[in-house]
This record gives structure tokens, sequence and C-alpha cells, in this order.
């Protein structure tokens, strides 16, 4: 009983303060503040010379790096959505959302959901300064999904169709279904040494290195900066 | 590709290393940079304003003049800037766009001189951002239709169109009398008839017998033979004139159905009613209503009048507010009629006899009218009274504004169809985007054949060819390109287009139906392999992707047919083992040298088989007397 007394004496206040904001004419004010109030994140990144010291990139091929990062992501912050929408651009045949993903995953090393221009960098840093064992390393990083230290077969799946997803529909020759399990057939004979179902990172960078076309592809994108 | 984004592209060239452990053919050499440019600041002098902005950021659009090397006929030595002769509050507009990739429109600018500074910087406007191109197309069209009235006129003042036939003169002439004389002539003897005609109905009331009898006699019934004179004229003049536009009209049925008909027939159909009807006591009382309609005659002057077709016009488009306005009055009526008669029904002789006659009580009320010939006596019933006379004022009041505004926009727009034109621009403006979409990855297919006509080239030893044929690609397009070839190297599979695609699908349908026996040997006559279906394709893409200019310059070179997009079926992977040759699944793989990869062909009938060839990257050597290379230079 003495709850709704409570109630009762609650709601009448209620409803003079109503009362009270219709005749002032302040009624409905206070909900549109509210919604104001929005969130705003803005991250900066750490000085220059930190970075420098921490990438193998030069303190210009930094600020050149930094100009084009910030002008697609004001906020400094990069969320997967912005990351699929632009990756999608340089992909107009096909769907590049998959594999954005994965990528987003790779790049986003303390998975919180958004790549800052740090992790940006590093990850650059090594893709296109470092070494093969660390280039190797990165590219396993990506293979595997669920980041335990082996790649099995239905995750090399995933990444060949996400890759072949990008192709789209027009290609030459006609995309059957059977093509991605095909090629990682092929890439499980190649690269599983032991035959145990998994690849692990030694037996990955072992089967890279042996193979020439794959080094020679490697140093490709040397001079992209 | 957006060029908004190219600043990414590197980042995009990079994580393509995750493609290379998966892909098993070796990928396509990176296009080198060989102006190594650094970033520098470049300056703009548009007409004194200096603005700066780096190189690379004009790079970004390769097809505009700043983005080109076009702007390099503005380069002035001494001040080592670049100087435009134009306005720089529109280049400030131009500039953004390069440095945020939207285009904004600015609304005080004028939208001719936008348009001028737009082509002269070579943007097109279709790309102008969705926050200001709703803006733009109006302004578009206005001005599209302020030349059009300009030139109107000037048209209709010539005789300019002798080869029309009567019917279509007198159309002309019936809607627009300032075409002729004899239409101005028209125009004014109906006018004054309508006038004439109406002026009669009202006077006909007037009292104007004095002293016949104990009532006055309307005018009417004292000279009836005059007015029924008159009203035969002008009746006779209506009929005339219905009959002449029906006759030229160009479609009748749309005609009959017109605004303007219905009013016409209803005007002059009750004096026929009454012609054929006798004096009968009955039907008498109907005839009565029926020469009411003769005052429909006044509604003819809407031929007359422009005001009063757009007032109509915007009564029609403002029906959803008047149906609201009828609405809450109706609701509102009902809600006070109740109230008041339920009121008032405890006080003796009153009015609010039942809650219908309440609603009269009620309208009079709120629409402040108050004629006081029903007045509530009760308390409760004053009290609600004033509710309902202030509500009234607020109900009211709320629609108008709203139908004023419309009425004023048409007045000065004067056309409900933009809208709907708009809706079919929109569709069109997202048909161009999508466009433009498949554009960019149209110039990827087209590329790749231009750059195997230039390596192909090169190869020939037909240096001076090459500046002729070689697109300036800038290097951002050529690192895309390459980007793109790297994964369909990783994938065997290549981009096509939409029609070599179907065309595919075609052939493969049919070569699986007459192709029995999958063996490599039986491939000669059949649609399915590589020969005769390359064969077929060199005479498809050529005339369709090549421009005709290339494709001469091609037979210049005798002897050699390139065949574009198409490569040669060499296996060399692992996987390949896994491709049956029935399916004439093609794979790229080769060596990515150029110089080993020149494949020569005898000429059909021996079978080349695509899957078995072992050895991809030894075959240099020209047979003799072939009449056609095949190069595939990746």
């Amino acid at each position: 009983m003495s709850g709704c007394t409570r109630r009762c004496k609650l709601g009448v206040v209620m409803f003079a303060r109503s009362v009270h904001r219709l005749v002032t004419g302040t009624l409905n004010k206070d909900k549109a503040e509210d919604e104001l109030e929005m969130t705003v994140v803005c991250h900066r990144p750490e000085g220059l010379e930190q970075l420098e010291a921490q990438t193998k990139f030069t303190k210009r091929e930094l600020q050149i790096l930094y100009r084009g990062f910030k002008n697609e992501c004001p906020s400094g912050l990069v969320n997967e959505d912005t990351f699929k929408q632009i990756y999608a651009q340089f992909f107009p045949h096909g769907d590049a959302s998959t594999y954005a993903h994965y990528l987003f995953n790779a790049f986003d090393s303390g998975q919180n959901g958004s790549v800052k221009f740090e992790d940006f960098v590093m990850a650059l840093s090594i893709l296109l300064r470092g070494s093969i064992r660390e280039k190797l390393r990165w590219t396993f990083n990506l293979y595997d999904l669920n980041k335990d230290g082996y790649i099995n077969k239905e995750e090399m799946t995933d990444i060949v169709r996400a890759i072949y997803d990008m192709m789209g529909k027009y290609t030459y020759p006609v995309l059957r279904d059977e093509a991605p399990r095909q090629h990682v057939d092929a890439f499980f004979q190649k690269m599983d040494k032991n035959k145990d179902g998994v690849v692990t990172l030694d037996e990955f960078i072992a089967s890279c290195q042996e193979d020439d076309n794959i080094m020679q592809s490697l140093q490709l994108f040397e001079n992209v900066i | 590709m957006a060029a908004g984004v190219a600043a990414w592209l590197p980042f995009a060239r990079a994580a393509a290393i995750g493609w290379m452990p998966v892909a098993n053919c070796p990928m396509p050499i990176a296009p080198s940079d060989k102006s190594r440019r650094q970033d520098e600041l470049i300056i703009l002098n548009v007409s004194g304003r200096r603005f700066q902005t780096w190189r690379t950021t004009l790079d970004r659009y390769p097809d505009t003049l700043l983005g080109s090397s076009e702007k390099e006929f503005f380069y002035n030595e001494e001040t080592k800037e670049y100087f435009f002769d134009r306005d720089p509050d529109v280049f400030r507009s131009v500039l953004n766009f390069y440095r945020t990739g939207k285009l904004h429109y600015p609304r005080y600018e004028c939208i001719s001189a936008y348009d001028e500074e737009l082509a002269f910087f070579g943007i097109i406007p279709e790309i102008i951002g969705d926050c200001c191109y709703e803006e733009y197309k109006d302004r578009k069209r206005e001005n599209a239709e302020r030349l059009m009235d300009d030139n109107d006129p000037e048209n209709s003042k010539e005789g300019n169109l002798p080869n029309l036939n009567f019917r279509e003169t007198m159309w002309r002439a019936f809607e627009n009398p300032h075409t002729s004389t004899m239409a101005l002539v028209f125009y004014y003897v109906t006018g004054f008839f309508i006038a004439i005609s109406v002026i009669t109905n009202v006077v006909e009331t007037v009292p104007c017998g004095i002293h016949q009898n104990q009532k006055d006699l309307p005018c009417g019934e004292r000279y009836s033979v005059a007015f029924f004179c008159l009203d035969t004229a002008c009746v006779m003049i209506f009929t005339v004139e219905y009959l002449l536009r029906l006759f030229a009209a160009p479609s009748r049925y749309r005609f009959i159905r017109s605004v303007m008909s219905i009013i016409d027939v209803v005007a002059i159909m009750p004096y026929y009613i009454g012609l054929v009807m006798t004096n009968n006591e009955d039907v008498s009382g109907a005839f009565v209503t029926l020469r009411v309609f003769r005052v429909f005659r006044i509604f003819k002057f809407s031929r007359h009048s422009q005001g009063l077709r757009i007032l109509g016009y915007t009564l029609k488009s403002c029906a959803s507010e008047l149906g609201f306005l009828l609405f809450s009055l109706t609701m509102a009526i009902i809600i006070f009629a109740t109230v008041m008669y339920y009121a008032e029904k405890g006080s003796s002789a009153s009015k609010f006899t039942s809650i219908p006659a309440s609603f009269w009580y009620t309208i009079v009320t709120m629409t402040t009218l108050g004629y006081g010939d029903m007045v509530p006596k009760t308390i409760a019933g004053k009290i609600f009274g004033s509710i309902c006379s202030l509500s009234g004022v607020l109900v009211i009041a709320l629609p108008v504004p709203v139908i004023v505004s419309n009425f004023s926009r048409i007045y000065h727009q004067n056309q409900r169809a933009d809208k709907r034109r708009a809706q079919k621009v929109q569709k069109a403006r997202l048909a161009r985007i999508r466009v433009s979409k498949t554009g960019s990855s149209n110039a990827f297919l087209r590329s790749k054949r231009n750059g195997l006509l230039n390596e192909a080239l090169e190869l020939t030893g037909s240096g001076e060819e090459d500046q002729h044929l070689s697109k300036s690609t800038s290097i951002i397009e050529s690192q895309h390109h390459h980007l793109l070839h790297c994964l369909e190297k990783t994938t065997n599979h290549e981009f096509v287009d939409e029609q070599v695609f179907e065309h595919n699908c075609l052939e493969s349908g049919m070569k699986n139906y007459t192709s029995r026996s999958p063996s490599l040997d039986s491939s000669h006559g059949l649609t399915g392999t590589c020969c005769s279906r390359r064969s077929k394709k060199t005479t498809h893409l050529p005339n369709s992707s090549v421009p005709a200019t290339r494709l001469r310059s091609m037979q210049e070179l005798s002897a050699i047919h390139i065949q574009c997009g198409e490569q040669q079926a060499l296996s060399t992977s692992r996987s390949s083992l896994n491709v049956q040759s029935d399916e004439a699944l093609r794979l790229n793989c080769q060596s990515s040298q150029i110089t080993t990869a020149i494949i020569s062909i005898p000429t059909p009938p021996t079978a080349s088989p695509e899957g078995s060839l072992p050895q991809p990257s030894s075959p240099s050597q020209p047979s003799a007397g072939v009449n056609i290379v095949k190069v595939s230079a990746l």
C-alpha cells in the first residue's frame, strides 16, 4: 500500500511538473538537448619520432601515409564498416566485404573493433619493409582466423572463398563452386608437410621458402610507398 | 575507382601480400613509378588569389584539367605558378572537389556561371554530391525553362509552320489566341458572350416590374422574350464554339474527357433540355433546378484567365491539406455539438433540439461568424461555447497557411510534374553512377587489352607505334590495375566483360551439348576448343573493345593477329591437373618474362591440346610460314 501511495505521489508530481512546463512553454526542450549529446571520439597518434622509431618508414613517408589516412577517417579511427567501404572501392567487380573483414581482423591487433593509425602503420611496415619471415608470419596470422596457431582446411577455404568473391561474377573461365576447394586442396598438399590436416607456422614458412614463385611475389610490393 | 581513396591504394597493394601464398602462379610485374616526384606544393593563381595544394591532390582526377598535363598550358615560368584567369570564388568549390572528393554547389552562385567554370576545368556536373544535387538540378531546370520561355514567343511569331493543315491551325488558334487576329477576335467574342450570359442570368432575377401586382415581378418574367432571345444567342455561340473545338481537337476522346469541355457541356445542356421538355408541371421543378447550372458558364472564364486556372490547380494539389482541414473540422464539430446539446438540454425553450441541430451552432461559432440565432443559456453551455470558439480559430488557422504557401509555390513554379520528372532524373542519375562504377571496371579490362597491345608492339620492335597506342594512364590507375591483375593470377580466373561472359556461357553450353568425348584430340571442329574459340574471339573482341584507330594501326603491322584478352592455355601449375579439358578452362600461368612468351600455333586442324603441354616456357620457336602469331604477354 505504501508503494502505491508513493507511486501516486510521484505521478502527481510529474503531472504538476508537466503542467508547469506546458504553461511556461518549455515542454519538449529536454529531449532535444539529450539527443544532441553525441559522442565524438577522436584519436591522435603518438608523435612522429616515436612512430619513426617503431616502424621502418622515414618521416616523410609517415607524413604522406598519415595525410591519406586522416583524409578518409578524420576521427583517427577506422571502424570495420569504413574499412570495408574503402577496400570495396578497389574491387568494383565483386564483393570484397568478406576479405576486408579478415583483413580488418588481421590489422586490428588489439581486437577492439577499430584500427588506429599506429596499427595501420605497423602492419604496413611489416608488409612493405619487413623481412621475409615477418611477412610470412603476418600472412599466417591473416589466414589463422581464430588465432589458435593452426590453419585448418575450413579457415583456408573461407579465405580462398573470400578471395574468389572479389572476382565477381563475370570471369573467364566461369567460376565454379569447386574452384575454391580445389585451390585449397592444392594449397594443403603443398603446405602440410606432415599431413596432419593443419598447417602450423613453421610448416607454412618452410613451404613458402621452398617455393620460388612465392618468394618472388613477396618482393613485389616493396616500392609501394 | 573513386580517387578519393587513392591514398589507401598503397595499403591495398600491401595487403595483397595475403594472396601470395595462395596463388600458384607468379605475379605480374609491378608498374614502376618512373617519375618519382616528391610530394610538392603547387601554386594555383586564380585571378590574383593564390591557392596552394599538393601535386598528388590534383593528380587524383587525371581526366580533368588540373589533374592532367593540360594545366601545363597555364604555367607561368617567371612566377613558377599556374595562372588561371577565372572566377576565384567558384574555383574554391572546384579545388575542394579535389581535396575531399565531393563537389558542392554553393547557393549564391549563378547556375550558368558555375556550369561554365565546371566545363572549363573539365569536371562533369553529375558528380555533385547528394547534399547539393537537388538544388543544382532545380536551378538548372528553372534556367532552362526561362530560356525556353524566351524562345517561345519568338517562335510563335513566325509563321514557321506552313504545312499545318486547317484543323491544326484551328486548334492552335483556340489554344493560343495570340497567334492570329482571327483567334484574338474569336477569343474576345466568346469572352464577351460569356459575360453577357452571366449578367443576363443575374439580372433575370432582379425585380423590375413595379406596379403590376402586389409582389414585384422579376425582369425575367416581364421581358421574357428578350431574355429568351439573349439566352438563345449565347447558347448558339457556345454550341458553335464547342463543336469547333471538338472538330479541331487532335485527340477527340481526350478533349471530351477534359474539364473544360465538361464545363462547356454543362453550361449549354439546360437550354436544350428546356427546349425539349414541354411545360409540364411535374418536371418544371426539375427544370428550374437545371437553370442553376447555367451559372457554370462563369467557369468558362478560366480559359481566359491564367490565375483562375492556377487557383483550380492549387486546390487540386492541396487536396490532402483540404481533406485534413475538413476532417479535423468535422471531428471538432461533432464533439462540440454533442457537448452543447447535453449542456443545453436542461434549459427550457432551448434551440438545441438535437445534436444535428447543434451542428449549425458549432459551425457558426467555430468559424467565428456568430449569427446569434442560437445562443447557449446555461452556464455550462456558455463555458463550452467559449471553448468552442477559441478552438475554432486554431483548427481553421492551422491548414490555411499550408494552402497559401502551396498556392504561391505553384504560382511561381507552375508545375507539379516537376516532382515526377525529378524522380526520373534521380533514376537517371543513379543509372549514371552505376555506369561510372562499371566504367571503372571496364577501364581495367580496356587497359589490360591495351597493355597487351603495347607489349606486343614492343616485341615486334615497332617503337614508334608505342606513343601512338599507349594510353596515358596515371600512375595510380596503373597500380590499381596491377593489383587487379595480381588477384586474377591468384585465382586463375580473369575479369571479363558482361557480353563476353554471356558469350562464354552460351558457348560452354553449346559445347557441353555437342562434345561427348572430352579427349584432347577430338577438338577440331567443335566450338569448345581453344583454337576455334579463340579465332572466334579475335573477331569479337577487337571490335568491341579496341577503338577503330587502334584497330587500323594494328592491321598495319602485317601478319600480327593480336588477340585481346585471351591467353594461351598452358598448364604449369599443379592445380591444372585437376582441370578437365572438357570445361576448357583457361589457365593463365606463364612465366612472367615477356621475351619467352611468344607462342606460335600452327594453323588449326592439328589439335593444339590445351591441358597437356608439359613445358610452358619453352616454346619460343616460331615455326615458319605461320601467319598467326598469338602473343600472350603476361
